[in-house]
């Protein structure tokens, strides 16, 4: 794929998220009116969306979209695929001819039920997929699964974000939670696997900043089955929240802590039970700390969360208003679409946002919320 | 002169500050923007002494360079409010973002609410010019970080959440001006290079003096400034006007 690089005045990526806690749906129109808003922040070398809900006529089943270089790379994946899981539709994911949008890899979206293997007595479908994830990525030349959580999907390029929504059709979806980046790549290269979000099953990341500590992050993950080959270091935060929340069980605040972890100096000074509570996260997930100033959204089938590095390296504004939560990188962008929220505020920096669906039962994991 | 009413919905940041330089060479000089949302740049290096009203969300870097002028927002203002400013003065009637006041060497900012982080971040005194931010909320961390001259005022006039006044590293590395917080400062937020002070009367004059006309610019809240005085304030002051003097010495 073609990989690009290109200069412009400097900024910082862009990212916006609204989500209905009711599901109330959100038409694709909106998202993109947001992240256009703040076209300055990115360079037109990567835009992308998640929106969940979007998929209702196959609710169940993983949907996967996949960039391929070529004929080739889809004979192969498919093949791959077929032998795993059951196809129950698959086509070519529906774009626009745009202007903007040059060299777009082949995209196709496939829904997938996994084949269970007849003796494994400790089968657990999520891994099952994850697998498969990785293989693709890692073994499959040409080959790139972008999407591959059930009733959501991401979309993403290279592009300025109102090409890209143009391009996908966003405005043809409707969903009860977006996400929307757009890009200005500086330490990495610029192509269509690069943009935002990174996503893994149903979680989807979206990310302004820069992740000095991939290195560490990489190696962590790789000894739990995650392969990082998406040339970008947004994509460790994605694998290592599924990792921490997902297979850790982990409350999601606390896998919050772990990324974004309070200083020593602030940990020594704590009550007995939390102290010991922040030491052992930070003794037990060193490396899965994010080190290097970030502004991020995590989405999934459960809701929203917003987090900011400890010390406030990048922009990063909420709003609510009525059953809507808004989260971005700049207020305009949230006012471009609620010009009168009930309420903004500038979250505290390494405090998460936590926006749930009202309906979603996560359990005591996912209990406490904040908006 | 009429004012000059502009109507920025949808306006790209070139356009509409180039509007603002062309009318300013032109004799104008005072401009009512209305839909402003999240325009950069707005009052960028102008020299003349003009009038610039914002309704609407103020993009980043308000007032940037500006030399002289006036603008009021009668809104939200974003992050970088008052770039290397030296003159005359920005009211924001909301809260603004973070590094606001960043250089800033002269002129006023007076923030109704809550500000971001890194306010006032390397700001400093040049002879008369003495640069004054004024908060009416609460502030984050590195609050007046590097700070090098000129007059912080936090006031934690609404407290309507449950966060401090102020965050952490207050004052980290500041090596001149004067920071005066209404109320108490956690002594472990405070950077290694600044120390507390009691008020005399000489800075309770000179708090007076800026409260009143602070207090004016936002009238129509019920400000007043005898009662934001009746509550103490902690003052703080460099203790040292070289700090890092000693890391560069070889």
């Amino acid at each position: 794929m073609m990989v690009l690089t290109r200069s412009r005045e400097l900024s910082g990526c862009g990212l916006s998220g609204i989500i209905s806690r009711k599901k109330n749906l959100i038409p694709g129109e909106v998202i993109i009116r947001s992240i256009t808003h703040m076209r300055e922040r990115g360079n037109g070398l990567g835009a992308g969306y998640a929106g969940y809900g979007i998929y209702p006529d196959f609710p169940d089943e993983y949907a996967f979209h996949i960039m391929y270089d070529d004929e080739l790379a889809r004979k192969e994946t498919e093949e791959y695929i077929k032998q795993r899981f059951h196809v129950i539709h698959y086509e070519e994911i529906p774009t626009r001819k745009v202007k903007g949008i040059q060299d777009s890899p082949l995209l196709w979206r496939y829904f997938l039920r996994p084949i269970e293997p007849p003796d494994e007595s400790d089968f657990v479908e999520e891994d099952y997929v994850m697998k498969a994830v990785m293989d693709i990525n890692d073994k499959i030349r040409g080959a790139y699964v972008f999407s591959s959580g059930k009733n959501m999907g991401a979309f993403k390029g290279v592009g300025e974000p109102d090409d890209i929504g143009e391009f996908y059709r966003i405005d043809e979806y409707q969903a009860y939670l977006w996400v929307a980046h757009t890009r200005f790549p500086t330490n990495t290269p610029g192509w269509w696997g690069g943009a935002h979000p990174f996503t893994l099953l149903d979680w989807a990341v979206v990310h302004n900043g820069e992740i000095s500590s991939y290195g560490t992050n990489k190696r962590y993950l790789e000894m739990f089955g995650y392969k990082c080959t998406l040339r970008t270091d947004t994509e460790v935060v994605a694998y290592l929240i599924d990792l921490l929340v997902r297979r850790h069980k982990l409350p999601l605040r606390i896998a919050a802590y772990a990324l974004a972890s309070p200083f020593w100096k602030d940990i020594d000074r704590m009550p007995e039970n939390q102290r010991r509570l922040f030491t052992a996260i930070r003794m037990v997930y060193g490396s899965a700390l994010l080190n290097g100033p970030f502004a991020i959204l995590v989405s999934w089938n459960g809701g929203l969360m917003g987090l900011n590095d400890r010390i406030k390296l990048r922009p990063f504004v909420a709003a609510v208003k009525d059953d809507k939560v808004y989260m971005a990188s700049e207020e305009a962008a949230i006012r471009e679409i609620c010009p009168s929220p009930d309420r903004v505020w500038a979250p505290k920096a390494g405090d998460p946002v936590i926006a749930l669906f009202e309906d979603f039962d996560g359990g005591t994991q996912f209990k406490e919320h904040q908006v | 002169m009429e004012p000059l009413v502009i109507d920025a919905k949808g306006m790209h940041y070139r356009e509409l500050n180039q509007i603002i330089r062309d009318k300013v060479a032109e004799g104008y000089r005072h401009f009512i923007l209305h839909n402003v949302n999240g325009q950069r740049y707005i009052g960028a290096g102008i020299m003349e002494d003009v009038f610039i009203e914002i309704h609407g969300v103020a993009g980043n870097d308000l007032g940037v360079f500006m030399k002289r002028g006036t603008i009021i927002v009668y809104d939200d203002a974003q992050d970088g409010v008052g770039n290397t400013m030296e003159g005359t003065k920005i009211v924001v009637h909301g809260m603004a973002g973070d590094v606001c006041g960043y250089g800033m060497r002269g002129g006023k900012l007076h923030i109704l609410r809550d500000i971001g982080y890194r306010t006032g971040i390397h700001m400093k005194t040049y002879k008369d010019m003495v640069p004054v931010i004024i908060v009416g909320g609460k502030a984050g961390d590195f609050f007046g970080e590097y700070m090098a001259g000129g007059i912080l005022i936090l006031l934690n006039l609404w407290d309507d959440d449950d966060r401090p006044i102020v965050g952490s590293y207050l004052g980290t590395g500041m090596h001149g001006g004067v920071m005066y917080i209404r109320g108490e400062v956690d002594p472990h937020n405070l950077g290694k290079e600044v120390g507390i002070k009691e008020l005399d009367e000489k800075d309770f004059l000179l708090l007076k003096k800026l409260l009143k006309e602070y207090c004016e610019d936002f009238k129509d809240y019920g400000l007043s400034v005898d009662e934001i005085m009746k509550s103490p304030f902690t003052k703080l002051v460099p203790v040292s006007t070289r700090p890092y003097g000693k890391i560069y010495a070889y």
